[in-house]
């Protein structure tokens, strides 16, 4: 393979980088002017071919789900733009808004185009303080440059974009529990269908995509939708449903590493070749137990599994849930995964929404559960306990409206399967490994 | 006595225009309030409510969900600090820093401090990972911390 030049992060070392002028001086907003003149339906289609999928964790085709809204449609229609990144241990797109916002605004000012609406909404967590003022003066630059307002680059066209602070709930990164709170209400998923593209946010047609997913929309309008189709993985000829892994993916290394870091690479690297020649290493001179894929939604690398490409069906042949964020997290070999497993159970519980009853009680359980085996009051039964829970809820079994459960459950069904006999000596020994911090919590 | 002043009134009607309802401003509206008052008080529920035309239920309806927003029994400090507690942060020393800025703060989590001055709590992922453990002072992170460079932050307040 040729040698990869970063994109999506090309310009995010430059001094001035978020300013407008830096921006346009490496030829931003050309990408927009050349959309401007072209049909919104050949923009999609441009989008479709290449194939872009989303980069947000579900890996939907990016051009296929703008086809799904109604054709013809009289508005409006709306774009919303999903800056909730919050699976533990992903930062891309901070790093994305906080040092390039002009690529992001670009992108989303394509996809609005394509997708004929006039209005889109950054959902941005409360946490990411400098990535909402970053946006907020780049979308002040672009007005008085007549990029965005009633009048885009002198063409008539009309397009507002407004950035909506979050505050600090996992779940409206759903689309759908976004869109709620949007609208000011408690952030519960919808029952779907309908999906978003018919009926949406304000009731209206409505496109839910994520930040880097539209900052590739911007470098294939640059660079077309062959150059995206150059770099990643092909689709596996052995499974028809395979729509592929292309294009270059922002990879968060983080954990036991020497240099944790978010790095462009194209989609299909190993989890190994992101340590080693990457991450720098395992820390201390140790070695990798196991490796979170893409968010501890997805579950558990095992050390014999570290050769497991990270693209879209890589993690999914492993045994995880799939490649999610690409966010890749490192245990070292001195780590319990009890403490690790109690760390992913405790998040899902304070972040289950509370809607569908065994999200809500299979999390609360599973974090107890767990919590009592750290005390040293473990059961060897606790383990099949724990798997029966997590069995029973998600979209999988087809008990929860969301997969935030099916999200909850993995990393407990893949530390069981792949860490029984460890999981195993730690209840027996007896041993508690409660950490003052975590009592402290445990009482909050 | 109204809670919310013509200033804050102002800062919420100027968001109306960048909604199709009133509705759609409760969390703009609330992040005005929170921030300004550091709390939500069931007096400054009723005034947001009355500004967007809801019933204040509704807006306590949206505002519990969040449990990020305090009301009047836990207002914040002046500042509020979070310390990381997730997978990443949690590896790389997250919850020894939170137990040993409890200890130099003396306070549990959730608690503010004596002087009023930092309101103490612990943060699901805050995407700072790279740095972990972070912490965020109100809603700026500060990467690769240790208790003495927590304590330095706080100083400063």
């Amino acid at each position: 393979m040729a040698q990869f030049e970063p994109v999506l992060t090309a310009r995010i070392h430059k001094p001035d980088s978020t300013s407008l002028a830096s921006c346009q001086a490496d030829g931003g907003y050309q990408g927009l002017k050349k959309v401007l003149g072209m049909a919104p339906a050949d923009v999609t289609t441009l989008v479709k071919d290449s194939g872009l999928r989303g980069r947000g964790g579900a890996g939907f085709p990016c051009g296929l789900k703008w086809t799904f809204l109604p054709k013809d449609h009289p508005g409006p229609i709306y774009l919303a733009v999903n800056a909730d990144e919050s699976e533990p241990a992903t930062f891309n797109n901070r790093i994305l808004m906080e040092k390039d916002p002009h690529q992001l605004i670009e992108g989303i000012a394509i996809a609005c185009h394509a997708i004929r609406s006039n209005t889109a909404y950054i959902y941005v967590r409360y946490e990411y303080g400098l990535c909402y003022r970053t946006l907020m003066q780049a979308i002040r630059e672009c007005h008085d440059a007549g990029i965005l307002g009633s009048n885009v680059m002198g063409t008539g066209w009309t397009l507002n974009i407004h950035v909506h602070r979050g505050a600090a709930a996992y779940i409206c990164g759903e689309e759908t529990g976004l869109i709620e709170s949007l609208e000011g209400k408690r952030a519960w998923p919808r029952i779907k269908p309908p999906f978003p593209a018919i009926e949406g946010l304000f009731r209206k047609p409505t496109i839910v995509n994520n930040v880097e997913t539209l900052c590739c929309v911007k470098q294939i309008i640059d660079r077309g939708g062959e150059w995206f189709k150059s770099i990643g993985v092909p689709p596996d000829p052995n499974n028809p449903r395979d729509a592929g892994s292309y294009g270059p993916k922002l990879y968060c290394i983080s954990g036991h590493v020497n240099k944790p870091c978010c790095v462009e690479l194209p989609l299909g690297v190993t989890a190994r070749q992101l340590i080693d020649e990457h991450g720098g290493g395992v820390w201390k001179g140790r070695t990798a137990k196991a490796v979170v894929p893409g968010g501890i939604s997805m579950g558990f690398l095992s050390a014999a599994e570290l050769d497991t490409p990270l693209d879209f069906n890589g993690p999914g042949k492993a045994g995880c849930l799939g490649l999610g964020t690409a966010a890749v997290t490192v245990v070292d070999d001195q780590t319990s995964m009890m403490d690790v497993l109690y760390n992913c159970c405790r998040f899902f519980a304070h972040e289950s929404c509370g809607q569908c009853t065994p999200c809500r009680e299979g999390t609360s359980w599973m974090k107890r559960i767990v919590e009592r085996v750290r005390e040293g009051q473990g059961r060897i039964e606790d383990l099949d306990l724990l798997m029966e829970v997590a069995g029973s809820m998600g979209i999988i079994p087809g008990t929860t409206i969301c997969g935030l459960s099916d999200g909850a459950a993995w990393p407990v069904k893949n530390a069981i399967k792949k860490f029984r006999p460890e999981l195993e000596e730690y209840i027996r020994s007896g041993r508690r490994s409660v950490t003052p911090g975590a009592e402290l919590m445990a009482h909050h | 006595m109204p809670v919310l002043t013509e200033e804050l009134r102002e800062r919420i009607r100027a968001e109306f225009p960048n909604y199709p309802n009133k509705r759609a401003v409760t969390l703009p509206a609330l992040h005005i309030v929170h921030d300004a008052l550091r709390q939500v008080s069931v007096e400054a529920i009723r005034e947001v409510a009355e500004l967007l035309e809801l019933h204040p239920s509704e807006i306590h309806d949206t505002m519990s969900f969040y449990e990020f927003f305090k009301d009047e029994k836990h207002p914040l400090g002046q500042k509020r600090l979070w310390v990381c507690r997730s997978i990443a942060c949690m590896l790389r020393g997250g919850e020894e820093l939170l137990a040993e800025t409890c200890q130099r703060l003396k306070v549990r989590p959730g608690e503010t401090t004596e002087d009023g001055k930092v309101t103490l709590e612990f943060a699901e992922c805050l995407g700072g990972c790279e740095g972990a453990p972070c912490v965020l002072l109100d809603d700026e992170q500060h990467h690769n911390m240790t208790p003495e460079k927590v304590e330095e932050l706080v100083s400063k307040i």
